[in-house]
């Protein structure tokens, strides 16, 4: 077979179509990664014993578990407990708790790095507990948390071809159904690698104009 | 004497810290219009008194009232009642990534709920007060410590509070940034505002003072008029702390 036939016939559009899966998964995910693990930073910097301990225990689960064995008790073991989930939704629920937990760590470390006065001086206008932390201190520190959340976001980029063994057909497993098939493993993998780095590519300069945009001027001395 | 009389009393405050007395019962009672100062060596107990008053610390025992109504065990009303005690610090504590006319409208727009129009027309108010209507736009990290401590004020005033308490507002600052801030108090005390203000700069207390508190060892040891701890041989303690800054003063 030509080599431009087969790029433009068999190819692209199988790649395309895993394309659209892997960013469903992603755009999916992260925005429920991002959120949680803000909950989960605050939970474990401010809340009570036990709120602080729950959080704490839930990250640690998450950052001992392989990915992998996370998705396969979702998707493979939940079902003889009575939970079954599809595919995409359990290779969500284990995205969003890896991108999550992760995110979670790099947050609060940003959340202890702002100065403790500030939150003193906002609850000493009034302002209560909660207000504090959602008004002051987690604004701060959320752009500084930008960079470690980018760098999550790259790593659920990649690993979302995980959700291939799920039996998602992602951009990864299109291209390794295409490769077996005709017998072309490295156009394939090269064009697939490509597609990877197009688009972390895409999330590092996007994360980069974020950053600058929300930067406090006089700041910006790093 | 009839109790309204003082807009804030405060009555046998202790605190401990493990086996550290901080604050072994201190009571004083504040006149609307007072302007006290608080001296002391450091490690005496005045910030930690400062902060027992508006409850970012809570006392051990003893309470505290703000126009007739306890502030200490007052549950969530604490918020409200901390509105009208405005704090200084001594680092200042603007929020770092707020605009100067921001960080003084946030309180009155969040706790106060005034309406975003109305609350920037009252925080440009109170910058021009303290001189720094000019630097609305500014952040934090582009003013100087004395307009630093300027904007902090002015975001404390925007609460209409009855107490202003003042926690050494010029002790991280160079000798003429500390003049522009005194003078911003200087001028509160003029116009009538309540305060309580812990301070080493001697000039500045005797001359804005009703009364200089002299505080050692988590107590008032002596307090009474600037004239009175001055003149009178009964105030030796104060007379000799205060001794010592003018003649660090004169060395300099
Ligand atoms: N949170 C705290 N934990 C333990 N000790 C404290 C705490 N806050 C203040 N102290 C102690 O209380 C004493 C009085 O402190 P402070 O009120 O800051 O004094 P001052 O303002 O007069 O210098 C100091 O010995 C200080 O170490
Ligand atoms: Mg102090």
């Amino acid at each position: 077979m030509d080599t431009m036939l087969f790029m433009a016939d068999v190819l692209v559009p199988a790649l395309l179509q895993g394309l659209v899966i892997t960013l469903e998964l992603i755009v999916a995910a992260a925005p429920f990664g991002f959120a949680l693990g803000v909950v989960l930073a605050v939970g474990r910097t401010y809340g009570g014993r036990l709120t602080s301990y729950l959080c704490r225990a839930f990250v640690a689960f998450i950052k001992g578990c392989p990915l992998l064995l996370l998705l396969f008790m979702l998707y493979f073991g939940l079902p003889s407990a009575g939970i079954s989930f599809s595919p995409f939704v359990a290779a969500m629920i284990g995205f969003i708790c890896c991108n999550a937990a992760y995110n979670s760590e790099y947050i609060r470390g940003a959340l202890l790095s702002v100065k403790d006065g500030q939150m003193i001086a906002a609850q000493a206008l009034g302002m209560t507990r909660l207000q504090s932390i959602w008004l002051i201190v987690l604004p701060q520190a959320l752009r500084r948390a930008i960079p470690g959340i980018t760098n999550e976001f790259i790593y659920l980029i990649k690993y979302s071809s995980l959700a291939y063994m799920l039996t998602i057909i992602e951009l990864s497993g299109a291209g390794k159904i295409v490769a077996t098939k005709y017998f072309t493993y490295n156009e394939t993998f090269m064009m697939v690698g490509a597609i990877y780095l197009v688009l972390v590519t895409i999330t590092t300069v996007s994360a980069d104009m974020i950053e600058k945009k929300v930067a406090v001027p006089g700041t910006t001395g790093r | 004497m009839h109790d309204d009389e003082y807009i804030l009393k405060v009555e046998n405050i202790r605190k401990s810290y493990g086996q550290t007395v901080v604050l072994d019962s201190v009571s004083f009672n504040v006149r609307k219009g007072d302007t006290k100062v608080f001296i002391g060596p450091s490690g005496t107990g005045k910030s930690t008194l400062l902060r027992c008053i508006n409850q970012l610390t809570v006392p051990d025992s003893g309470r505290v009232w703000l126009n007739g109504e306890e502030v200490t065990h007052s549950g969530s009303r604490i918020n409200y009642f901390r509105q009208k005690m405005g704090m200084v610090f001594q680092n200042f504590y603007l929020f770092d990534h707020l605009t100067a006319v921001r960080n003084v409208e946030i309180a009155l727009i969040k706790v106060k709920g005034m309406p975003a129009k109305e609350a920037r027309k009252k925080a440009l108010l109170e910058l021009r007060q303290v001189g720094m209507e000019d630097w609305a736009d500014h952040y934090p990290a582009e003013l100087s410590g004395g307009q630093a401590q300027r904007v902090s004020i002015a975001r404390a005033l925007a609460m209409d509070p009855d107490v202003m308490l003042f926690d050494e507002p010029t002790s991280a600052l160079d000798p003429e940034l500390t003049r522009e801030v005194l003078e911003v108090i200087k001028n509160l005390a003029r116009d009538g505002t309540t305060m309580l203000v812990v301070t080493h700069e001697m000039g500045f207390a005797t001359s804005v003072a009703n009364e200089i508190l002299f505080m050692e060892g988590g107590r008032i040891a002596e307090q009474g008029s600037p004239q009175e701890l001055l003149s009178d041989p009964r105030f030796s303690r104060t007379k000799n702390f205060i001794g010592q800054f003018r003649e660090f003063d004169r060395e300099m």
